[in-house]
């Protein structure tokens, strides 16, 4: 239970950061040529300055800087985002829509970076100096220097268009008028590519450092000690160094969680599907900033709930955090 | 030259030195080779490499030369990499120093803001910068660095603040030496070699985030950059898959040769990690 309350008040702490990145968001906004009703205006075609007047009345824009900061804040609180420009729908409702696919695509990516980079990982440390510590060092270093859209346009070369074994793009196929199961395989194999893509420079990442992570605990007194008492290498390796090693790993999940969301604005648009990461990239061609920031404000939550898991992770992995408190 | 001697010892290290050796040639002669706007017409659209001699590489949907592309895009790629990296350590320095000397009130803001910054994932923010202020070179550029200062900032606020009670910091403020010069003549140096690692970390950062930002047309479209071309080869992947693939290659070998420098550096500052094994 201690745990929890550890990350609670880690919770608690990083509420000044989210209002931190709300006001600077709002100052950010200020700065930007041309407000919501310029936007509203521009989509119903113009009109005349009496009509925009009453429109900046109606959204409270005519207030000081300050009570429009109060106000602003305030929608936030109730998860009001405000109006789309380009969907005259509220934000709230258009990121609802996209959410779950950029979750999913997240979620698999992060599976497959975690799963693969530790496997590799323990592989690389276990033969630490020979052939397939180098292969995999290099190959490392080398899908960690690959920018991740090029390498989705690669892989939709090969896998869709020379081979035909995957779809180019997009969530599902449309028309079949498939349920269940069949749904389910059919998105998978959409998203085969863009997980793929997405999770390479993670993946290479979490190589590099359970690869360091494993070295140093291998090289500890208690290893020693399992060693010395029979316990067999894979053993030694899965029971006593792996849950020790995977710390750092975990660390590396929470630092980089906002990266990969990141990383899903450009997958995204490189497969056409229809998540979070598209729609800020549709936001932004089509100067929707209500959109835009609402995406921002979504993502920081997004990261801040991410490191809370983490830091309950922690507790599990390693009791001695909670047992020093 | 000790230094040099202990960076040369690493085979991977002199790889790197060799890419960017090698990026940077092409950048310098680039001018020389091809005097014309690489953003100009110049023959028939989507030649294949070595179909005609006078385009080695080919040429791009619009009819343009993508070998002088290539040759242009790698200086924006290295000054966009170079400048924006400097901004961001400029800043990281400056903030991680302040909040490392004097503690306090102003560490805790800073590095409140610095956890607003981290927050954030970097793109998004970026998306957010070019959306207000336009995409013109000079902003990608200064968003770019002003994305990626927080990690630099953290860096030094640790060096400075296993720094700040050493006795020779000690002896300047004895001597009654102003708190600025004690800071950037006397702490900075010591604090600058691992900073300068990072470094190599933030251009590679700043040049795979400027690639991502041309390759959705977001930044500048009035440069040749390599971004750019592979978001123009997007359209006849189907068939013309070389025009995204070339540039795509130079990306890779630029950020690897600034990687792989930037680790050598890392092992020749610290030769005790030799003797670890790893």
């Amino acid at each position: 239970m201690t745990i929890l309350l550890l990350a609670l008040r880690r919770l608690a702490a990083s509420l000044p950061t989210l209002l931190m990145i709300l006001v600077g968001l709002f100052l950010l906004l200020q700065l930007a040529p041309g407000d919501t009703v310029d936007a509203l205006m521009a989509q119903m075609g113009g009109g005349d300055p009496a009509t925009a007047e009453e429109l900046r009345r109606y959204y409270g824009l005519d207030l000081p800087a300050a009570a429009q900061l109060g106000r602003y804040v305030l929608r936030l609180a109730q998860l009001d985002l405000g109006m789309s420009a380009i969907y005259g729908k509220p934000v709230a409702d258009v990121i609802a829509e996209r959410l779950p696919v950029t979750l999913l695509l997240m979620g698999s990516s992060l599976t497959l970076a975690f799963v693969g980079g530790m496997s590799l990982g323990v592989l690389a440390a276990r033969t630490v100096g020979r052939w397939p510590d180098t292969i995999l060092s290099t190959l490392g270093l080398v899908f960690y220097a690959t920018p991740s859209f090029w390498f989705g346009l690669m892989g939709i070369v090969v896998f869709a268009i020379t081979l035909g074994w995957l779809p180019a793009g997009g969530f599902e196929e449309i028309g079949t008028g498939a349920g269940g199961l069949e749904r389910a395989l059919d998105i998978a194999r959409h998203l085969v590519l863009p997980t793929m893509t997405l999770a390479l420079i993670f993946l290479a990442t979490y190589l590099r450092v359970m690869r360091t992570a494993m070295l140093e605990v291998l090289n500890l007194d208690f290893v020693r000690t399992a060693r010395a008492k029979g316990v067999g290498e894979t053993a030694v390796t899965i029971r006593h160094a792996l849950r020790n090693a995977l710390l750092p790993m975990v660390t590396i999940l929470g630092l980089q969680a906002g990266t990969m969301l990141g990383g899903s604005v450009v997958v995204e648009s490189v497969f056409a599907l229809p998540g979070l990461g598209r729609l800020a990239y549709e936001s932004v061609v089509q100067r929707d900033l209500n959109t835009l920031l609402g995406i921002v404000f979504v993502s920081a939550i997004l990261v801040i709930a991410i490191n809370f898991v983490v830091d309950l992770l922690y507790g599990w992995l390693d009791p001695r955090i909670v047992a020093d408190r | 030259m000790s230094l040099f001697r202990r960076y040369r010892r690493s085979p991977a290290a002199i790889v790197g030195l060799v890419l960017l050796f090698l990026v940077v040639a092409v950048a310098v002669a680039a001018p020389f080779l091809f005097p014309k706007d690489p953003l100009s017409l110049a023959g028939r659209p989507l030649q294949w490499p070595m179909a005609n001699p006078r385009f080695v590489l080919g040429t791009d949907p619009s009819g343009r030369d993508i070998a002088a592309q290539m040759a242009h895009g790698a200086r924006l790629a290295l000054v966009i990499g170079f400048v924006a990296t400097l901004i961001s350590i400029a800043i990281g320095i400056v903030v991680g120093a302040v909040a490392g000397f004097y503690g306090g009130w102003a560490d805790t803001l800073l590095m409140r803001v610095a956890e607003a910054f981290q927050t954030l994932p970097s793109f998004l923010l970026l998306l957010v910068f070019v959306a207000v202020f336009g995409s013109d070179i000079t902003t990608v550029t200064v968003a770019i660095g002003l994305v990626s200062w927080p990690a630099p900032a953290r860096l030094t606020r640790a060096e400075f603040l296993s720094l700040r009670h050493r006795e020779f910091v000690e002896a300047c403020r004895v001597l009654g030496m102003k708190d600025a010069k004690i800071i950037f003549q006397e702490m900075l140096p010591n604090a600058l070699p691992p900073i300068i690692v990072y470094a190599s970390i933030v251009m590679a950062t700043a040049i795979l985030l400027e690639s991502a930002l041309a390759f959705l047309s977001l930044s500048d479209p009035n440069v040749a950059s390599w971004g750019n071309l592979i978001g123009a080869g997007r359209g006849v992947l189907r068939t013309q898959w070389y025009v995204s693939a070339i540039p795509g290659v130079a990306i890779l070998l630029t950020v690897l040769g600034v990687s792989l420098v930037g680790q050598g550096l890392n092992d020749a500052l610290n030769p005790r990690l030799h003797n670890v094994g790893d």
